[in-house]
Formats: C-alpha cells, sequence, structure tokens
C-alpha cells in the first residue's frame, strides 16, 4: 500500500516563497542584475510566482527565463525511452548578470549540474544562485541551495511531489512510499 | 498576401508567436513576460521506438507528431550564440551519399554537430564505388569502424532498406531513388504545422513531377495521414496511375488544382531522373505548370508555397513568387536543420 502525506500545503508554500523572495532581494540588493530562471518543469511555475513576488516588493521588474535541460543530462541517452524535450526560452544574454536557478526539488544535484551547463552556453553570469522549494538530501554531486524552502530529510525510496495549481489554492507537496 | 517580408529566422516564443531572432515578442514588448508555464510538449509520453527512419508510409501519426514537437524544441539551440548541446557525444555519423546534394547533406551534418556527434561524409565520387565496391561491401566495411547512425542516399528505391536489414546501425533514408525522402516530408509537414497551427484539414496541392518525385510520394503518405486534402497536379505522363488510391485527388490543370488551396509545393523538374523526354521543351512545361502571380490568386489569400529545392527559376516557379512574401522555402531549409537533430537524438539512446 502507499502511503501518501501532505508535508507542506498551500499556505505554507506560499509563505515560503514569500521568504524566499525577501531572502533574494536583500543577498543581492534589489532586482538590479537578477535574471529567474526556470529549470522544466517543476521549477517554471515557482519561478513565476518568485518573480511576482520580487517585482511586488520591490516595484521593478525582473526577467524570467524557462530552461529545459534534458539534453544536457548526463543520462539522456542511457534511459529506456528518449525524454520528451520542453522548451528553453531564455531571449536575453546573461553575461555580467545574476542568475537565480529555481526547481521545485533539490535531489541528487545532477539536474542543476545539467543546468549549470547549460547556462555557460548563454554566455557568462556574473554569478549563479539556486533556489528550491524543497531540500530532501542524498546529493550525488557537490551542489548546494542558496534559498530553500524547506529541508525535508528522506528515504531514497520515497517519491516527493510538488503539486502546484494555477490557482495556487491547492498547492501541496506530498511525500510517499515508492 | 499581406505578409510582410521576413530575414532573418523565427523561433516560436514562449507565447506562440513567431518572432525574428532577438526580438521580443508581442505580449513582451512594453512590459513582463506572462510565461505560458506548462509545455504541452512535455506531456507527450509517445516514443519512437524503431531502430531506423526509412520511409513516412509506416510511421504512426502519433511518431510524426512526436518527431514534429521535439524538432520545434531543437529550433531554438539553433538561434543560440553557442549552437550545441552535448547530447550526442562520443557517437559517430556517417553520411553516405549516392547522388548529389548540397541542402540535404549539410543538413544532415550541421545537425549532429549541433549535438555534439562526429560527422564523416563520403560521396560516391570521391569514395571505393568509383573502383566497383558494391553498396553491401561498403557499407559492411563502414560498419566495422563503428558509427551509431548511417544517413545514406541513393538512387536505387530500398537500398536504404537493404542496410538497415543488415547493419546494427541506425540507417536514415535521405532520399532513395524515385521511393521516399522522409526527412523532407517532415520538414515540409513541421512548416506547415508552424504556419498555420495544425495540418488537419489544409487543402493542399502538390504541383510537377509526381511520378518521379520521392518529395511527392512521402508528403503524400505524411499529409493524408495527418488529415489534410491533398490534390496532385501535372502532366498526365508525370502523374503515376491510380494514385487516387493513394488517398489524394488528381488535377490535370494548375487552375483546378490551385483554386482555395491553403498550401502549394511546387515539385522540382527532375531533368536527370527522365529516362526519355516527357515534354517537348521546359518552356513549354512552364507555360502550364508553373506558379505565378495570376495563377496564385486562385489560391487562398493567405497561402504559403513550398519547395523543397533546388529551383530551377522560371521553369516550375517564377522568382516573384519564390521570392515573395507567400514564399516560405527559407522556412523549410531552417526547419530541415531541427527536424534532422530531432530524428538523431529520437534514434539513439542505449536501449535498442
Amino acid at each position: 500500500m502507499e502511503k501518501k502525506k501532505v508535508v507542506m500545503d498551500a499556505e505554507g508554500i506560499e509563505r515560503s516563497l514569500t521568504r524566499i523572495a525577501h531572502e533574494i532581494l536583500e543577498r543581492n540588493k534589489g532586482t538590479d542584475k537578477l535574471i529567474i530562471i526556470g529549470i522544466r518543469k517543476g521549477g517554471v511555475s515557482l519561478a513565476e510566482r518568485l518573480r511576482g513576488k520580487m517585482s511586488a516588493i520591490e516595484g521593478t521588474e525582473v526577467m524570467l527565463g524557462m530552461l529545459d535541460v534534458t539534453l544536457y543530462r548526463d543520462d539522456v541517452l542511457t534511459t529506456e525511452r528518449r525524454p520528451a524535450i520542453g522548451q528553453t526560452y531564455i531571449p536575453f544574454p546573461l553575461d555580467h548578470k545574476r542568475v537565480i536557478l529555481v526547481d521545485d526539488v533539490l535531489f541528487t544535484g545532477r539536474t542543476i549540474r545539467a543546468a549549470m551547463d547549460a547556462l555557460m552556453d548563454f554566455g557568462r553570469p556574473e554569478m549563479i544562485q539556486l533556489a528550491v522549494l524543497i531540500d530532501r538530501g542524498h546529493r550525488e554531486l557537490p551542489i548546494r541551495a542558496d534559498f530553500i524552502g524547506e529541508t525535508l530529510p528522506s528515504s531514497l525510496w520515497e517519491n516527493i511531489s510538488v503539486n502546484l495549481t494555477n490557482n495556487g489554492s491547492e498547492d501541496e507537496v506530498v511525500i510517499e512510499e515508492g | 498576401m499581406k505578409r510582410v517580408d521576413r530575414v532573418s529566422p523565427r523561433v516560436p516564443c514562449a507565447h506562440g508567436y513567431h518572432v525574428p531572432t532577438g526580438t521580443m515578442c508581442p505580449r513582451v514588448q512594453g512590459g513582463q513576460p506572462t510565461v505560458s508555464l506548462s509545455d504541452r510538449r512535455l506531456e507527450n509520453t509517445m516514443e519512437l521506438s524503431r531502430k531506423d527512419m526509412l520511409e513516412i508510409r509506416d510511421l504512426s501519426r502519433e511518431e510524426i507528431d512526436l518527431i514534429l514537437d521535439t524538432a520545434e524544441s531543437f529550433k531554438e539551440i539553433s538561434t543560440r550564440t553557442i549552437k550545441k548541446v552535448p547530447t550526442l557525444r562520443g557517437r559517430t555519423v556517417i553520411t553516405l551519399f549516392f547522388e548529389a546534394s548540397t541542402r540535404t547533406r549539410t543538413s544532415f551534418e550541421i545537425a549532429a554537430k549541433r549535438l555534439s556527434a562526429d560527422t564523416i561524409n563520403i560521396s560516391a565520387s570521391t569514395s571505393s564505388v568509383v573502383k566497383g565496391e558494391t553498396l553491401i561491401d561498403t557499407a559492411r566495411n563502414l560498419e566495422h569502424m563503428n558509427p551509431d547512425i548511417i544517413v545514406i542516399r541513393h538512387s536505387a528505391a530500398g537500398a536504404p532498406h537493404i542496410l538497415a536489414s543488415l547493419l546494427e546501425q541506425s540507417i536514415i533514408n535521405a532520399g532513395d531513388g524515385a521511393h521516399e525522402h522522409p526527412t523532407q516530408a517532415l520538414l515540409d509537414m513541421l512548416t506547415i504545422r508552424e504556419e498555420k497551427g495544425s495540418i488537419e484539414g489544409l487543402k493542399i496541392a502538390i504541383v510537377g513531377d509526381i511520378t518521379h518525385s520521392r518529395v511527392a510520394r512521402s508528403n503524400i503518405y505524411g499529409l493524408t495521414k495527418m488529415g489534410a486534402n491533398v490534390v496532385v497536379c501535372g502532366p498526365a505522363m508525370m502523374i503515376p496511375r491510380n494514385i487516387e488510391r493513394m488517398g489524394v485527388n488528381v488535377c490535370y490543370a494548375m487552375k483546378d488544382a490551385l483554386q482555395d488551396v491553403d498550401v502549394v509545393m511546387m515539385l522540382r523538374m527532375q531533368l536527370e531522373r527522365q529516362e526519355k523526354n516527357l515534354f517537348p521543351s521546359l518552356r513549354e512545361y512552364a507555360q502550364y505548370f508553373s506558379l505565378n502571380r495570376d495563377n496564385i490568386k486562385l489560391a487562398k489569400e493567405d497561402v504559403i508555397v513550398m519547395h523543397p529545392g533546388p529551383i530551377n527559376r522560371g521553369v516550375e516557379i517564377t522568382p516573384e513568387i519564390a521570392d515573395g512574401p507567400s514564399s516560405v522555402i527559407l522556412e523549410q531549409v531552417t526547419n530541415g536543420v531541427a527536424v534532422r537533430m530531432a530524428l538523431l537524438y529520437l534514434l539513439s539512446g542505449g536501449a535498442k
């Protein structure tokens, strides 16, 4: 039997994102030079929400991009089937910018490794910072997040999923035994 | 014909607008992008579980959609300053061309290189073929240099199929005689889908020497599968008997074929494939079957004009139409690279 447990509800997610938005602004002293990039697919809507919050707090606009890292993954040709490729949308140069990379769950770190390689093909950012909603541990590469919603120690056989809805009212983070 | 002249290659932006590279789409201009958060392509769980790409005929509609979706995502890579992703690092692609080609071979080579594969080009005129080596011997020798994908063009229909049955490597058909040219049909379908949103229900005319055209054959299989109404047009001796069985209508006059069409696909007059002269003169052919500023008025106002190249200017199409606002001929070339990248990606992998 699969056991399912809600570990974060809509309000919790909302508060975490608000805090992260403030932390990003504090660390970077405003939105100057900031570009926020969501990783397909889980990071994109989180990035969009963070961008909305930061713009509201500072009253400035923050650029938003989307990145599909599939083609940079180290397992792209070894999985059973070729993963579908989503759209990458970074229509602005990243040179001398501060990139905030956003993903939903930080796990092995391999996605982030792929994402950093991909970003380098779009220019030479001044700095890359990582924001994640959940850090579940089990890193396989020396990677850490700069901004974390919640640290959730987990077992390897558990699945953690971040389910975001369009209006945000039924957002939740669930952990289930695989 | 109200379309504006386009010079730079265009990619669909996050909102689905086609805008010149380096400029913002209409929704971004003067404000922040309201990004579409979901990508329908990622919901596609279809897979291309085949070793080779030999013909459109045996592809399913879902497989075609998967290839076109993947190609759409790949298009963006060619617009970057660093036009390369590491995906096929360490893989080797051989292009084996027994027939002349600039576009198709360059396109395959660029596609492979943008995916970081190593490419080796062999053309018949510079290979052992001139010393009398058979196709099968050539292929067996190449096989033992351990390539991963072999792209072949040959004047004999079925040549890629022979290689596919003999070799472990993935074989991609880049044109076999008058049989099929699957990657051309795929890039044509991608271009139509981008311009028109969908292929379903469109009226599409294919004009020229249908009998000798592998481009026509592959497109007929593909477009009818995708739900288009296809009409073929040309001189009677250049239209195969019983072609209606492929699900197309036949017209023998341009004025009938072009009536209210959404897409006109002109074929190149392939003088090299005709054993004997099928018509008295190019001039006479042009008189009856070239696309010009008069007969294009019969088509829908937003008609798009396609041609697989190389163009015989003044024969099947007048220069003013080929270079005109309805022409998507150069976009076809851009899309060719994306479609071939998609195929190389989808055919690569550990699980064979």
